[in-house]
């Protein structure tokens, strides 16, 4: 029999039909209804008189645009008061779930679907948001998709779709202390590029795999798209099954055993061939951090901010330089010479218990720097009242950061939590793009610990010289 | 969708690697509810910079501010999701981007709109870059799938067969499911529920996410 990868596996259960050009109907089973790309896809579908065709098969929530503070106020009148009420309106009128601002399930997207037990090994599942490739980490097929998608999944429950090429990232060793996920995952765009994965279904296998939380390998799969690549998976193993039992959307009694025997068929098999293999040793990687405005641009914390007149590749060259320049740095500068104006704790690839309490265990017993202005933005209100009960909103405020509520805050700056233009920011988020967390805004991209660290400092710094 | 099928238009020339769709389309626009009017915040930062500073953009210049397509770099849309992106362009007047590579998802939400992406290997981006920085008027012609140089060359570009097919006959891809593969999603759906009966939600099961819910206005 044809060995097969996980990828192939579910893509395989998924198809309705095969086009005479090899494109295939996908079923989806699971979609996650934002406020930002679902308005548009609402209008035309009620404009189009078409039907929600599977309203069961959605869950909508406002993450991008609601305020992570001084909730218990109404909203201002405004677009994003608007934009919240319109999606509520929405999903109302199609009979799809809605969790409320004030729920104690809300939260961003790409955290709650887990958290709930919506996101399933061997499901299919988009988004209107590029980061869905971070469900990936369950073993499904997980990837973002624009409005106009968004509007196909409501009215057919599927997708026309080619299927990508597979690359195995394998990820041998083990980590050192004060190195987290989020440096393999700067680590590994670095060395093949913000489109080494264009094109692919990545699959992360080998040993350091099998030691990483479901947390970490959200963390993972969600930079995946970071390196081009719109599906980022892990196979599901005994860390998956632990993570999901009990989950409110889990499957329970008969289906639940009947899903974990599927679930345990999943791998990929020995001798599946992929299209394109990468390895990287883990264990002697240093913290990263990012000084350009794309995600490769970035380099080990130790190291220096490149010369680009040093680059042999033309094209890299004028990036370069229009990054430095954003960036208002100079080659040669120590990385760890940086200084930075403020903190960023949170995100869609950082936000979840197991980032806060990293940055909570380097914060513990410091202050932050007097010219540093730090906030911490659980990603959920699930994982703030975990948080609150283990005391890591003590840790924090007693340190001198603010402590808000869950949403995207400022890794899309689409609410009030913005950089002011030429403010530096140490940030967890996934895009250091230019104007990424506000107009004008510089942003260096590292791991939780690592931002805890340069909080303390005032400026980027080895997370490892703090650690005792 | 808009169907596509040729243009003769002065090429603007962006050969940056890496324009991400925040570059396009920055963040704080994605308030804006709807499709239409987009054009104004294509480009925000870069236009509003350069007016300041005079530096001169590209979609600022004349001719090039009236261009219907845009000469850009490798990895064009790379990042977010946002089809604003794609409305943006097309509200500004762009129909076509050609380009060594792009990101996917934008690649995608381009065909679902109308908009053109042509993907060029290096040799042919830099000839039609060359040509775009003249000023001069290229032609982009999706039936026979081919950009017409001011020099009289032409520069053969493949679009897949499905997707081109779509495009100038302005298609409707959901249309199209609903109407040809409508009894396949129900086939496929009986089979799942047979199959893997854990992937299907019924409202009792989802009632869990309404329970206890605080009656709050937003």
């Amino acid at each position: 029999m044809q060995s097969l990868t996980l990828y192939d596996k579910i893509w395989n259960a998924h198809v309705v039909k095969t086009y005479e050009d090899g494109d295939v109907l996908l079923y989806i089973d699971r979609h996650l209804v934002q406020e930002v790309s679902s308005p548009q896809a609402f209008a035309s579908l009620i404009e189009s008189g078409r039907e929600m065709r599977c309203p069961d098969a959605h869950i909508a929530v406002a993450d991008h645009a609601v305020p992570t503070r001084f909730r218990q106020k109404q909203l201002p009148d405004g677009h994003a008061a608007q934009q919240i009420s319109r999606l509520r309106a929405n999903a109302v009128r199609f009979g799809i779930p809605y969790v409320p601002m004030h729920d104690r399930r809300h939260g961003i997207v790409h955290v709650i679907g887990p958290e709930l037990g919506f996101t399933l090994p061997g499901a299919t599942l988009v988004c209107g948001d590029s980061h869905t490739s971070t469900h990936g980490a369950f073993g499904s097929i997980a990837f973002g998709i624009g409005s106009s998608e968004c509007e196909c999944v409501f009215a057919t429950q599927a997708l026309r779709q080619r299927k990508q090429k597979s690359m195995r990232v394998t990820l041998n060793g083990r980590l050192g202390d004060g190195v987290a996920v989020k440096d393999i995952v700067l680590a590994l765009i670095a060395k093949i590029g913000t489109k080494g994965g264009v094109g692919h279904a990545i699959e992360y296998a080998g040993p350091a795999i099998a030691t990483l939380s479901m947390e970490a390998r959200m963390t993972l799969c969600n930079m995946s798209i970071e390196a081009g690549s719109r599906v980022g998976m892990v196979a599901p193993d005994e860390t998956t099954i632990d993570y999901l039992n009990g989950r409110p959307l889990a499957p329970r009694g008969a289906e639940w055993d009947a899903a974990l025997a599927y679930w345990k068929s999943l791998p990929s098999d020995r001798g599946a061939v992929f299209d394109r293999e990468v390895a990287l040793d883990v264990s002697r990687l240093a913290p990263h951090v990012s000084w350009g405005t794309t995600p490769e641009e970035t380099a080990p914390i130790n190291g220096f901010v490149p010369d680009p007149d040093v680059e042999t590749d033309p094209e890299r060259r004028a990036r370069m330089k229009r990054s430095l320049e954003y960036m208002n740095l100079k080659p040669g500068t120590r990385l760890s010479d940086i200084a930075i104006d403020r903190v960023f704790i949170g995100s869609c690839t950082n936000g979840r218990i197991e980032d806060l309490r990293a940055a909570a265990s380097v914060v513990k017993g410091r202050r932050i720097a007097a010219s540093v202005v730090g906030m911490v933005v659980p990603g959920s209100a699930a994982v703030k009242v975990q948080a609150e009960a283990e005391g890591l909103d003590y840790t924090f405020l007693q340190a001198g950061f603010e402590w808000r509520d869950a949403g995207c805050s400022m890794c899309v700056a689409m609410n009030d939590d913005r950089l002011v233009p030429g403010e530096r920011c140490a940030s967890t988020s996934n895009r250091n793009f230019e104007g990424r967390q506000g107009q004008g805004g510089r942003t260096h991209l590292m791991s939780p610990a690592m931002a805890a660290a340069a909080a303390i400092t005032g400026r980027l710094v080895d997370v490892r010289s703090l650690l005792a | 969708m808009k169907s596509f099928d040729r243009i003769v238009s002065v090429a603007a020339p962006l050969p940056e690697a890496d324009v991400d769709t925040d570059i396009l389309f920055p963040a704080r626009f994605l308030l804006l509810p709807d499709k239409t009017g987009l054009g104004k915040h294509l480009f925000h930062e870069r236009r509003s910079q350069a007016k300041f500073d005079q530096s001169g953009f590209v979609l600022n210049s004349p001719p090039f501010d009236r261009a219907e397509i845009l000469v850009a770099g490798p990895n064009f849309g790379c990042g977010s999701s946002r089809e604003q992106a794609v409305w943006a362009l097309l509200d500004f007047g762009i129909r076509c981007v050609i380009a060594p590579s792009f990101g996917e998802i934008f690649y995608s939400n381009c065909f679902k709109n109308g908009a053109l992406p042509i993907i060029l290997a290096e040799e042919q981006h830099g000839i039609v870059l060359r040509a775009a920085k003249t000023g001069a008027a290229l032609g982009v012609d999706l039936e026979q799938q081919i950009v017409n140089l001011p020099s009289g060359d032409v520069i053969q570009f493949n679009i897949d067969p499905h997707r081109r097919r779509a495009m100038l006959l302005g298609l409707d891809e959901i249309g199209a499911i609903l109407t040809d593969d409508i009894n396949d999603i129900l086939d496929f759906e009986q089979r799942r529920r047979a199959l893997s009966p854990w992937l299907h939600l019924n409202k009792a099961e989802l009632s869990v996410l309404l329970a206890d819910k605080e009656p709050i206005d937003e």
